[in-house]
């Protein structure tokens, strides 16, 4: 079992309570898109990502976005069992969607470089380390299930 | 994944703007690689203390993005351009390649809670790119 901080726990809890998901998820996704192309294989069905202005302006990846941050809210209300929690979507990743594990990071990766900029200052060494601890569980937990 | 006539120009626009802030960003990035992956911190033992925000790091910071403000000039040949610094890091420093990563991505960290608005996914592909591209030159004296 993955052991918190009160300093982790209360980071993501204060991290999730002050991003809007509607703004940080589609951000995420796009930029993923954008700075590592390759991803788009998984979103041929979401129509013209032809490039970044589409992608960016794409309804599709907007609302994927906002789904993405919704379902890591469930990680955020579940710390002490975040691979119990996401035992179902694991499943869903590889069985439905055929996710390769190795994009989970990337796309973890962008979301760091979303909310760093989204928090600025605040977003310090310490509140980065918690983050991407949290992400890295996520990760985990998404590709358990995988065989 | 070379790097086009359309990122190189990216990457010196986005120097441009940030380049002068080169200082402070080589401390924040190293600060925060230091506590972010403590692992990194066993190269800098010979170091009295080894702290975010330092004066050791402070200096070291601004070494490391004096190395990425040279790669910027020498950026369509970055394999001769950086040889001699792949030389030190080979035989003098021996870092394991894979921390080049890693503080790449605590630059992009920095440059991201710094310059939000310049820092657009367009900019960033292009300097993730060439952040790769110093990193390979770098190592590319390893063996």
């Amino acid at each position: 079992m993955v052991e918190w901080t009160d300093f982790e726990r209360n980071t993501i809890q204060d991290i999730f309570s002050r991003i809007e998901y509607d703004v940080v998820g589609p951000a995420a996704l796009a930029r993923c898109l954008v700075v590592y192309p390759w991803t788009q294989r998984y979103f041929g069905g979401f129509g013209n990502l032809y490039n970044a202005a589409a992608i960016k302006g794409n309804p599709m990846v907007s609302k994927h976005g906002t789904t993405i941050l919704n379902g890591l809210e469930r990680a955020v209300k579940n710390m002490d069992d975040i691979t119990n929690t996401y035992a179902e979507l694991s499943v869903l990743h590889s069985e439905k969607l055929h996710v390769d594990p190795d994009n989970f990071k990337l796309l973890a990766d962008c979301l760091t470089i979303v909310v760093a900029a989204q928090l600025g200052n605040e977003f310090t060494g310490e509140v980065q380390a918690a983050f991407q601890k949290f992400l890295a569980v996520v990760v985990s937990a998404l590709g358990r299930q995988y065989r | 994944m070379s790097l086009s006539e359309k990122d190189k120009a990216a990457v010196k626009a986005l120097w441009s703007k940030i380049g002068k802030s080169s200082d402070a960003i080589g401390n924040d990035a190293l600060s925060r690689m230091i506590v972010v992956y403590p692992q990194t911190k066993t190269y800098f033992s010979h170091w009295p203390e080894v702290t975010p925000g330092s004066p050791h790091i402070k200096a070291h910071g601004k070494k490391v993005m004096g190395g990425i403000a040279l790669a910027v000039t020498k950026i369509d040949d970055l394999k001769t351009g950086l040889s001699e610094l792949s030389e030190q890091h080979a035989y003098k420093l021996r870092v394991d390649p894979a921390n080049f990563k890693t503080l790449n991505h605590c630059i992009l960290v920095v440059i991201s809670t710094m310059f939000p608005k310049e820092f657009t996914p367009e900019a960033h592909v292009s300097l993730d790119k060439f952040l790769s591209g110093v990193a390979l030159a770098l190592a590319d004296r390893y063996r």
